[in-house]
């Protein structure tokens, strides 16, 4: 079997072309928003969104509305109420983080065991991608491609706010606003990723390609394009491999992505020792 | 000194934060053409006077005149620039001395922060100013502690500020750099710049400021460095005995 055949003959199949446009899509949408989230040291607060939009996705079920915007509002929930626990106790923030997030999660744990069967639980929790309906692959690729280009268009802007909010505030800049447009942000590609990795994995999404990227580089333009190539390459290895292998395609673009993170660390390691280790001898 | 000559001036301005008060009944008049040192315990109230300047806590009584406008007015147009602590920096951010600069025109730039044609001009006449235009593609964890400031400055210039207010600017620099960093400050003041620092650097002071405001929640003294820099002012304003400094 030839390559172009590897390729093509897959998408032959309408789930699979869905499968494939939706998975690049998701991937490319999480790896722009990666580079700000790493850069401004919200890996946590994106891993507590993500669990924390579960009871919105059971109620959205059970209500029949999009569960897009049942997400949204508990996910913008989860912000608020950690914002304001923060603001008005001695707690620290990571640990007000994981009291939140782990609430709200127990309570669509709750929710989940007596509405929903276990199967779709493990479609909310791991994602299936390969199962999307029409309706949903339209919703996540107009979604997320609209947070891709707006996030894109205003990048300047979100790179000073993560860069050197004060400088920002200083100059009469929104900051308030920009902090909240970009957790608004955050939260809808967490929804519209959930469907293809799932909630449990949606957060490797958001830190893995921009944390190789900024291995790989100085510039937050190239940041943002190696993040993106990553993403596309770990995102098409993972419906691929379900294809072929049957194996979860959520679980195959996570695991691609780290290792595609240990393959640049190593490699960065070991040539920053041989680098030292021919100074030293040199010196 | 006429209104017109004042370049900063809080009256009666008290900032609480919660129950702690930060500053109270803090006035001052600091003029234009000016290099005033603040000086004060960690705590005293330094930080908040510079928040207050930029606009960026709102006293709960008490104005805040900053070029003759208000501070929301004065950040639209950019009077003050900041130049932050070093530690409060992330070097290792993926932004090259020239982008840092380029953000002192973000201001002035349309919603999408693209820069013109005027924005590439002034930050190259920025970078010149400040010695640092061979140096304007290295990203900023690649300079020297020096380097690192005058970065900073220069992005302060290419906002068009009239004020630059510094803190600890002299923090982990060696004599010989922190010297010709002074020798640029003092330049700009030259130039008609309004510059002020907060230091804890006592010894240099009087060879550095000609003016010098005390605080300790309020602003205890403020005037020519001749007149305030004395041992019994500055020794109150520090609660204690300084055998170190050598006074007028």
């Amino acid at each position: 079997m030839d390559i172009l055949n590897f390729i093509l003959e897959p998408l032959q199949y309408a789930f699979m072309f869905k499968a494939v446009v939706v998975s690049t899509v998701v991937g490319v949408a999480c790896a722009i928003l990666s580079c700000f989230l790493v850069l401004k040291g919200w890996s946590l607060l994106g891993d507590a969104i993500s669990h924390a939009v579960l009871p919105g996705v059971v109620l959205a079920y059970m209500l029949g509305i999009p569960f897009g915007l049942g997400a949204f509002v508990f996910a913008m929930l989860a912000v608020i109420l950690i914002g304001y626990i923060k603001n008005n106790t001695k707690i620290k923030e990571d640990a007000v983080m994981g009291i939140v997030f782990t609430t709200l999660f127990a309570l669509g744990l709750m929710l989940i065991s007596k509405i929903i069967s276990s199967v779709d639980l493990t479609h909310v929790l791991f994602g299936e991608v390969l199962g999307i309906s029409d309706n949903d692959a339209w919703y996540t690729f107009i979604i997320l491609a609209l947070v891709s280009v707006v996030v894109l268009m205003f990048r300047r802007t979100f790179l000073l706010f993560c860069f050197d909010p004060t400088h920002a505030q200083s100059l009469g800049l929104p900051v308030r606003f920009i902090h909240y447009a970009f957790l608004a942000l955050l939260a809808v590609t967490i929804t519209g990723s959930i469907q293809t990795v799932g909630i449990i994995l949606v957060i490797a999404m958001l830190i893995t390609p921009g944390s190789t990227a900024f291995l790989l580089t100085k510039r937050f333009s190239s940041m943002l394009q190696i993040a993106i190539g990553i993403s596309i390459l770990s995102s098409l290895i993972g419906a691929y491999s379900s294809y072929y292998f049957n194996i979860a395609t959520g679980g195959t673009i996570v695991f691609v992505q780290g290792c595609i993170f240990l393959t640049v660390f190593t490699y960065q390691t070991i040539a920053t020792n041989h680098k030292n280790r021919r100074q030293l001898k040199l010196g | 000194m006429q209104t017109k000559d004042i370049a900063i001036s809080l009256k009666n301005v008290n900032v609480r934060y919660n129950n702690n008060i930060a500053l109270k009944d803090a006035s001052i008049d600091i003029a234009y053409h000016t290099f005033t040192g603040v000086i004060g315990m960690n705590g005293a109230g330094k930080s908040t006077l510079f928040k207050a300047i930029m606009g960026l806590v709102t006293p709960q009584t008490g104005t805040v005149t900053i070029c003759g406008d208000d501070t929301h007015t004065a950040q639209k147009h950019g009077h003050v620039a900041y130049v932050p602590q070093s530690e409060l920096v992330d070097w290792d951010f993926p932004v090259s001395v020239y982008e840092v600069v380029m953000m002192g025109r973000v201001g002035t730039q349309n919603i999408f922060k693209t820069a013109s044609a005027v924005d590439h001009e002034t930050v190259a006449t920025a970078l010149e100013r400040v010695n640092m235009t061979q140096f304007k593609n290295r990203q900023i964890g690649e300079l020297s502690g020096g380097q690192k400031k005058r970065v900073f400055v220069a992005r302060a210039l290419a906002q068009g500020a009239d004020i630059l207010l510094l803190d600890e600017p002299f923090a982990g620099l060696d004599a010989t750099t922190e010297k010709s960093l002074i020798a640029l400050l003092i330049s700009l003041k030259e130039a008609g710049k309004t510059i002020i620092l907060a230091t804890h650097d006592l010894l240099s002071l009087p060879d550095t400021c000609d003016h010098v405001a005390l605080v300790k929640s309020t602003i205890i003294a403020y005037g020519p460095t001749k007149e305030v820099f004395t041992r019994e002012l500055v020794e109150k304003t520090f609660d204690g005995v300084l055998n170190h400094v050598k006074f007028n």
